[in-house]
């Protein structure tokens, strides 16, 4: 096998999985601290209880979110030699930043989160967790910017002597139009999970009439989160769906399978190709559509991949400069479908239990269970066909993936750290699903349990910890 | 003073901070089925690094990050070269992390006992692999025209790198036994500083010859200071040890950490990956370093946000400063969020 068809796979697994625990963490964080802001603004032991419940959860994915994050930083270095000696100039700079920034801030401040219950003041300790969740969206904004380099690269030069990409405007890349677009999408996406995570546990326990007092306010924070979040997904999803056509057109036509230009160009719905996907078989279409979705106007044109592979090659050279092209087309399709399917589950939940209605369908629990799957889905398609739909760039334009892979690294070393990331991540994933079933089941800890105890020894050094690995 | 040498400075500085704040954390680890004779034991062990190791692996990867930012080509010869141990410590790091966190999730023993056993591989595997590929770092590798790697996994593992992983291992496991005798009471606090005796002494071997080869063969006259320096502090380290004089003794380890660092640096120092075929094939501070607009962009960031987070990291160690005993850990992990 080759190396490089290993390194994808591997660099395919490793960030998704990856992107499995981000999406919870970056919202999570904000969502659990805005629960004891609550709790520390009203004193309501409700809100400490859905802190400590939504924080035991919370700190269980976050681990996972930590540990596999470090790999994502090696790898370009260990898999992608050829792509980090040509953009690290650029590229390395905002990933230093993130951990300088970002990675310091939420560990530090999450440690004295997790330890410092009853060793810091109520609003010191408040302010910890806050810390946290702007540590966590700082991440997601640096490591963004150097995403969105690889799709639209801005403020650098090639140097022709070094044949290196060289930085020129760190600003530029700061404030990418891509970065600008993505940020938003990716966070408002982060908002979705987590909303539909705290939603779909509390319609676990709601359905069983279990700690109503907890899960009521959790379930109405849940999907008011997760409407509000999938409205700014979509709208999001919506300029950057511009921004793309106007920067990577290829990566627009292969999402809708067009094959010539059209103008106007409908939607397609459905659409078979032929097996090597270079023509349509069979489609259902619906007119003017994607001129809308790619322009802003019905009647607008949108350039189709055989047009646009012809006019790479005329710029590039000769080559096959289209992407995967049932790949591109699938995930595309099915990242749009389940974001609007999540805002129609969010509306319907917050319809089915206003004002203190409790819908008596078992049907109805268990969509809101489910529902806990989609946002993961969607992330996932979202992922592999931004990252897909780019090839057979690594940096658009500028660098090809296969240019970029470590030319000293053998097949059998690549292989070796495939099989030995994707088995220690398919144990861990078992572990962890296992833990969080089981604190979710577990349910808050009742008012005693988190009120401090009355036979508090005030010298502090016989206490017992309030909390302790 | 140029913007490479501050760079070389600075990432310098990243990974004395790692080596001296996560190794003791490696060593509490390394040291869990030694010390911790029972579950209350080795929870008081793991709840001293408990609220600072994560923020103590952070250095790691902005040693990373700013290795690729400052010198793109030493990060991609050394991250692709250095292959397989890195995959080592990538996966021990992986599930080390995750058994901090969910060890004491469960009161199921075999559950816990397969963590414990977690930490321990997951710090002694990194502290052992840190040594051999810094070392190898100093030695020199077979680096090509290309500024490729061309050695085998087995060429990384010749004497002198298995000695430097020997002594990052043992220097660590001592500083991880000094920090616990700091951090514990009663019995743990007084099994630390026996354990803490007897290490120390095989460090002063150890790391001593592994010191004494890289002055010989790398050093530079400045560096028989940086030497001397480092072996005082195991002194120190051992003397104040047998007193129990337990901060100064990990002061000890962590002066010998800083200047067993230091040797290794200027050591290298202008090179950043000597190749062992051809000394034109080497990487230097110069030829593999980002353009200065970068670099000057990244020093302006790390001069602001370097001092805050030494001051908030700071801050952590002054909150959790107080030792833990036996009698603190809660006897049962509610399964409900406590």
């Amino acid at each position: 096998m080759d190396p490089l068809d290993i390194a994808r796979w591997q660099f395919g697994i490793t960030t998704v999985y990856h992107f499995i625990f981000v999406p919870l963490t970056i919202a999570l964080s904000a969502l659990v601290a805005g629960l004891q802001t609550a709790w520390v603004r009203t004193g309501k032991t409700v809100y400490l209880r859905a802190t400590k419940f939504w924080g035991k959860l919370f700190l269980i994915n976050f681990a996972m979110g930590v540990v596999t994050g470090i790999v994502q930083e090696f790898q370009f270095g260990m898999n992608w030699s050829e792509y980090s000696r040509f953009v690290g100039d650029i590229f390395g700079a905002p990933l230093a930043i993130e951990g300088l920034l970002a990675f310091f801030l939420e560990s530090t401040f999450l440690g004295l989160w997790i330890f410092g219950w009853d060793r810091l003041p109520k609003k010191l300790h408040l302010a910890t967790i806050w810390m946290v969740a702007l540590g966590t969206t700082l991440s997601a904004y640096f490591i963004l910017a150097a995403n969105s380099w690889m799709q639209h690269p801005v403020g650098y030069r090639i140097n022709e002597a070094t044949g290196r990409a060289e930085l020129t405007d760190f600003g530029a890349v700061l404030t990418n139009s891509t970065l600008l677009i993505t940020f938003p999408h990716t966070i408002t996406a982060c908002f979705l999970t987590a909303g539909l995570f705290i939603a779909g546990i509390s319609v676990w326990h709601l359905a069983r009439r279990k700690h109503t007092d907890v899960f009521r306010p959790s379930l109405k924070l849940g999907l008011v989160v997760s409407l509000i979040a999938a409205v700014g997904v979509i709208i999001t999803g919506d300029i950057q769906a511009r921004v793309m056509t106007e920067q990577q057109p290829m990566k627009m036509a292969a999402a809708e399978a067009l094959y010539e230009t059209s103008q106007p160009a409908p939607f397609s719905l459905f659409t078979i190709g032929t097996l090597d996907g270079s023509e349509e078989v069979f489609s259902i279409k619906v007119p003017g559509v994607l001129s809308f979705l790619a322009t802003g106007d019905f009647n607008g044109k949108v350039e189709g991949i055989n047009n646009l592979q012809a006019a790479h090659e005329a710029k590039y050279g000769p080559g096959d400069y289209r992407p995967n092209i049932p790949v591109s087309y699938w995930s595309f399709r099915f990242m749009v479908g389940i974001g609007f399917l999540t805002a129609l589950i969010a509306t319907v939940g917050l319809w089915v239990t206003r004002r203190g209605r409790f819908p008596n369908s078992p049907w109805m629990w268990r969509i809101g269970m489910l529902a806990i799957l989609l946002p993961f889905l969607a992330n996932t398609f979202g992922w592999i066909f931004t990252e897909m739909g780019r090839q057979p760039w690594a940096v658009y334009g500028v660098l090809t993936t296969a240019a970029s892979v470590s030319p000293g690294v053998s097949a059998g070393s690549v292989l070796t750290s495939l099989i030995a990331l994707t088995v220690v991540y398919g144990v861990l994933m078992v572990i962890e699903i296992g833990l969080l079933v089981r604190y979710a089941k577990a349910g808050p800890p009742s008012e005693a349990e988190v009120l401090p105890s009355t036979d508090e020894d005030h010298s502090g050094s016989g206490r017992s910890l309030t909390f302790a690995y | 003073m140029e913007g490479t040498t501050i760079w070389f400075i600075l990432i310098a500085v990243l990974w004395t901070s790692y080596f001296f704040l996560e190794g003791f954390d490696f060593g509490v680890g390394a040291l869990l089925p030694v010390i911790g004779k029972n579950d209350a034991e080795r929870r008081v062990l793991i709840n001293t690094i408990g609220p600072v190791w994560d923020g103590n692996e952070v250095w790691l990867l902005v040693a990373g990050g700013a290795t690729f930012a400052a010198f793109p080509e030493w990060y991609a010869t050394l991250f692709s070269g250095f292959y397989l141990p890195l995959l080592l410590i990538l996966l021990a790091l992986i599930v080390r992390g995750v058994a901090f966190e969910y060890r004491s999730k469960r009161e199921d023993r075999r559950w816990r006992r397969r963590w414990d056993q977690a930490i321990f591989w997951g710090s002694v595997v990194p502290a052992f692999l840190w040594g051999v590929a810094f070392a190898n770092i100093v030695r020199g590798v077979p680096i090509d025209a290309d500024r490729e790697y061309v050695g085998t996994f087995f060429d990384l593992l010749n004497p002198y790198a298995l000695l430097g992983g020997l002594t990052t291992l043992v220097l660590f496991i001592l500083h991880g036994a000094l920090f616990l005798a700091l951090k514990t009471t009663d019995e743990v606090r007084e099994r630390a500083n026996r354990i803490a005796g007897r290490l120390v002494l095989a460090t002063i071997v150890v790391g001593g010859l592994f010191l004494v080869i890289t002055q010989l063969q790398y050093g530079k006259p400045i560096t028989w200071l940086t030497v001397a320096v480092a072996a005082a502090g195991l002194v120190l380290a051992a003397i104040a040890n047998a007193r129990g004089r337990e901060g100064w003794a990990f002061a000890g380890t962590g002066l010998t950490i800083v200047c067993a660092v230091a040797t290794l640096f200027i050591a290298l120092f202008p090179n950043v990956m000597p190749s062992t075929i051809d000394a034109a094939y080497s990487l230097t501070t110069t030829n593999a370093a980002s353009t200065p607009y970068t670099l000057q962009i990244m020093t302006v960031v790390a001069i602001i946000f370097t001092p805050l987070v030494l001051l908030y990291q700071g801050w952590t160690y002054w909150v959790f400063r107080k030792r833990i005993s036996v009698a603190q850990i809660p006897d049962k992990i509610a399964e409900t969020a406590r």
